[in-house]
């Protein structure tokens, strides 16, 4: 009977065409939406990626997510270290500085400084230069994506010159030397960012009387980062987080406190309808188009699970292919645009899941029509004229 | 008169066997009685035209010979089964191996071949694909059909093609009784004729009854007996006109 189904199903072109476009537009859509949705999401927390060696961040304690810099008191890094389990704590900074350009014009820049004596935090790729490179004097390392795009050098006939190695360029009013281009995952703002010492980019920065960002820390071997982050704030009275809990936080923050959630949702939400409607209506009027062939079958001798079987083949073979065309067009398209410009696409095998389980409740809706319709279908049918 | 006949052991086996059936559509007010105790036998290997005017119930009473439609009351025994003795899962299993059908609208299914129309009935019972083609083949040969036109799709054949496939459909799995609706209704009178002189060389068999329900007066000639209806009722059962030879070419 499968080959009946199947024949039954692509003889109808415009139908059988019909059906694919919708599933596949629905597809498209869900999982487009969705993995530039994880993109972003991706992004706010990149930084905590990228800073890869400590596993645990201390912060003040009303900090609501990453890019929250709430300074801390230089001290609180010896408080830190005092604590048991602790192997090590370091200092970092964290802030925005404006970088003025060769052409006089200002751009905002991510500064961020390094603990002198380790350089713990550094970006996790050098593309020239070393990263002890920023020892030299007034040295800072910029990202790639930066030094190509916002502090590029614009010339006169408007061609784009971006900043190398041997560059200085100017951070608030202070002098900084290029030694180095680095890669690091895109960040949620898309500012360029420089990396520099501590004790530089607390020269760089204006003055306040409390400049630590977070206190960044390692625990000892044994230990579980997440026992000695509650440790850490019973001793200091600060917030210690693990890797994984800033993150989340970091996370949760953008969830509940930004409009992305409600507009992508809106994005998937408008795919999944896209199929129900067009892929649903289509394959419920091709089965109402072809009840005549299914009462005869029935008629012959078909036996309603036979029908039922040749139904869900027939939904499921369009979600298939529909599902494959879609994600395939999806995966093409962040694929392109990744490497050409700075889209945020992420698409995570769980996305994949998410998005075929969409078509499959698409598919299996459509089919619960149509099979309905067949079921209560009168075999004596097929007298009728 | 009572349109029964009384089956000795120098007769053949009964194939239909109808007493007082009743079937009622709707209810209340808007009840019809489409069939109001009908009785009829048809033996084995008998040709057996169902004839009368529109809304006397033939088309019911087919429908519920052929086991697609339940009856009210009365007794219908088909190849010594009683539907009402069968769930529907069995009734529905015995109509696949035991019943063929042929419709006034043909009913190919319009994406498959000729061949694979055929072979519906086989791949239902359980047959390979392949095999089952492979035979419908076969019998398609017996009605004529070469294998170019095996392979062609319905709407690539003429009228009378394809109510050739229907009737090797209709036999393609050996069935004991083949109902037929009409099956000229929608041809040409030389072509109504081919097809029932084909349906009475090739269809009919010596196990085998074929119940046609008709209007087509040219084409009662072809029948073993007459069984005229009026109101849900059998009122007479006849022999048909005596056969002309204009009817005995080749499919």
């Amino acid at each position: 009977m499968n080959f009946i189904a199947l024949k039954m199903l692509v003889g109808d072109r415009a139908k059988y065409i019909g059906i694919i476009i919708g599933l596949t537009f629905a597809s498209l859509l869900i999982t487009q939406q969705s993995a530039i949705f994880v993109g972003i999401m991706t992004r706010t927390f990149s930084f905590l990626t990228d800073v890869g060696l400590p596993d645990m961040w201390v912060v003040d304690p009303q900090v609501q997510y990453i890019e929250d810099i709430k300074p801390l008191q230089d001290t609180q890094v010896l408080r830190v270290r005092g604590v048991a389990g602790v192997q090590w704590a370091v200092r970092m900074y964290k802030g925005g500085l404006k970088a003025r350009l060769a052409n006089g014009t200002f751009q905002t820049c991510v500064v961020i400084g390094l603990d002198d004596e380790t350089l713990i935090g550094g970006p996790p790729e050098m593309l020239q230069g070393k990263l002890s490179d920023l020892r030299r004097s007034d040295g800072v390392i910029v990202d790639a994506v930066g030094a190509r795009g916002k502090l590029a050098r614009v010339l006169p006939n408007g061609q784009r010159v971006p900043l190398r190695v041997g560059d200085t360029l100017e951070l608030n009013d202070h002098r900084a030397f290029v030694v180095g281009i680095c890669r690091i995952t895109q960040t949620f703002q898309a500012n360029p960012v420089i990396y520099t010492t501590y004790s530089r980019a607390t020269t760089f920065a204006p003055q306040e009387r409390k400049l630590l960002s977070f206190v960044t820390a390692k625990a000892k071997s044994g230990e579980d980062p997440q026992t000695v982050c509650r440790r850490i704030e019973r001793a200091t009275g600060l917030k210690a987080y693990t890797r994984d809990e800033f993150k989340k936080l970091t996370f949760i923050y953008f969830l509940k406190y930004t409009g992305m959630p409600i507009n992508f949702l809106t994005a998937v939400a408008l795919g999944f309808l896209v199929g129900i409607t067009i892929a649903g209506q289509t394959f419920y009027n091709f089965t109402l188009d072809n009840l005549r062939y299914f009462g005869t079958l029935k008629a012959m001798g078909a036996t309603n699970r036979a029908l039922l079987r040749m139904i869900l083949l027939q939904a499921l073979t369009v979600g298939a292919i529909g599902y494959g065309l879609g994600v395939g067009a999806a995966s093409t398209w962040g694929i392109l645009l990744s490497g050409r410009t700075q889209i945020a696409f992420r698409l995570p095998w769980q996305l994949l899941v998410i998005s075929a389980a969409a078509v499959l409740f698409i598919c299996l809706s459509s089919a619960a029509l149509s099979i309905r319709k067949v079921m209560k279908l009168e075999p004596a049918v097929v007298f009728r004229s | 008169m009572p349109a029964t006949l009384q089956s000795n052991r120098d007769e053949p086996k009964l194939a239909v066997s109808c007493h007082a059936v009743t079937k009622t559509y709707g209810r209340g007010t808007a009840a019809v009685q489409a069939l109001r105790g009908v009785d009829l036998e048809v033996r084995a290997g008998e040709l057996l035209m169902l004839v009368g005017p529109s809304g006397c119930g033939k088309t019911t009473l087919i429908s519920v010979i052929a086991g697609v439609l339940g009856r009210d009351a009365g007794d219908c025994v088909v190849s010594e089964h009683d539907y009402r003795e069968m769930a529907e899962l069995e009734t529905t299993c015995f109509r696949g191996r035991n019943i063929g059908f042929v419709f006034q609208a043909f009913n190919l299914i319009p994406t498959l071949t000729a061949a694979e129309n055929v072979a519906a009935p086989l791949i239902i019972n359980g047959m390979k694909r392949h095999a089952a083609v492979h035979h419908a083949g076969e019998v398609l040969a017996k009605v004529g059909f070469d294998e170019r036109m095996m392979r062609s799709f319905p709407q690539d054949l003429s009228g009378g093609q394809q109510q050739r496939v229907a009737i090797a459909r209709a036999m393609v799995h050996d069935p004991r009784l083949i109902v037929c609706d009409e099956p000229t209704s929608a041809l040409d009178s030389e072509t109504g004729r081919m097809v029932m002189d084909l349906m009475r060389r090739v269809a009919l068999g010596k196990d085998r009854a074929l119940v046609v329900v008709t209007h087509d007066a040219r084409i009662f000639e072809f029948a073993d007996r007459i069984a005229r209806m009026e109101d849900g009722r059998i009122t007479k059962v006849e022999n048909p006109p005596p056969r002309t030879n204009e009817s005995s070419n080749g499919p």
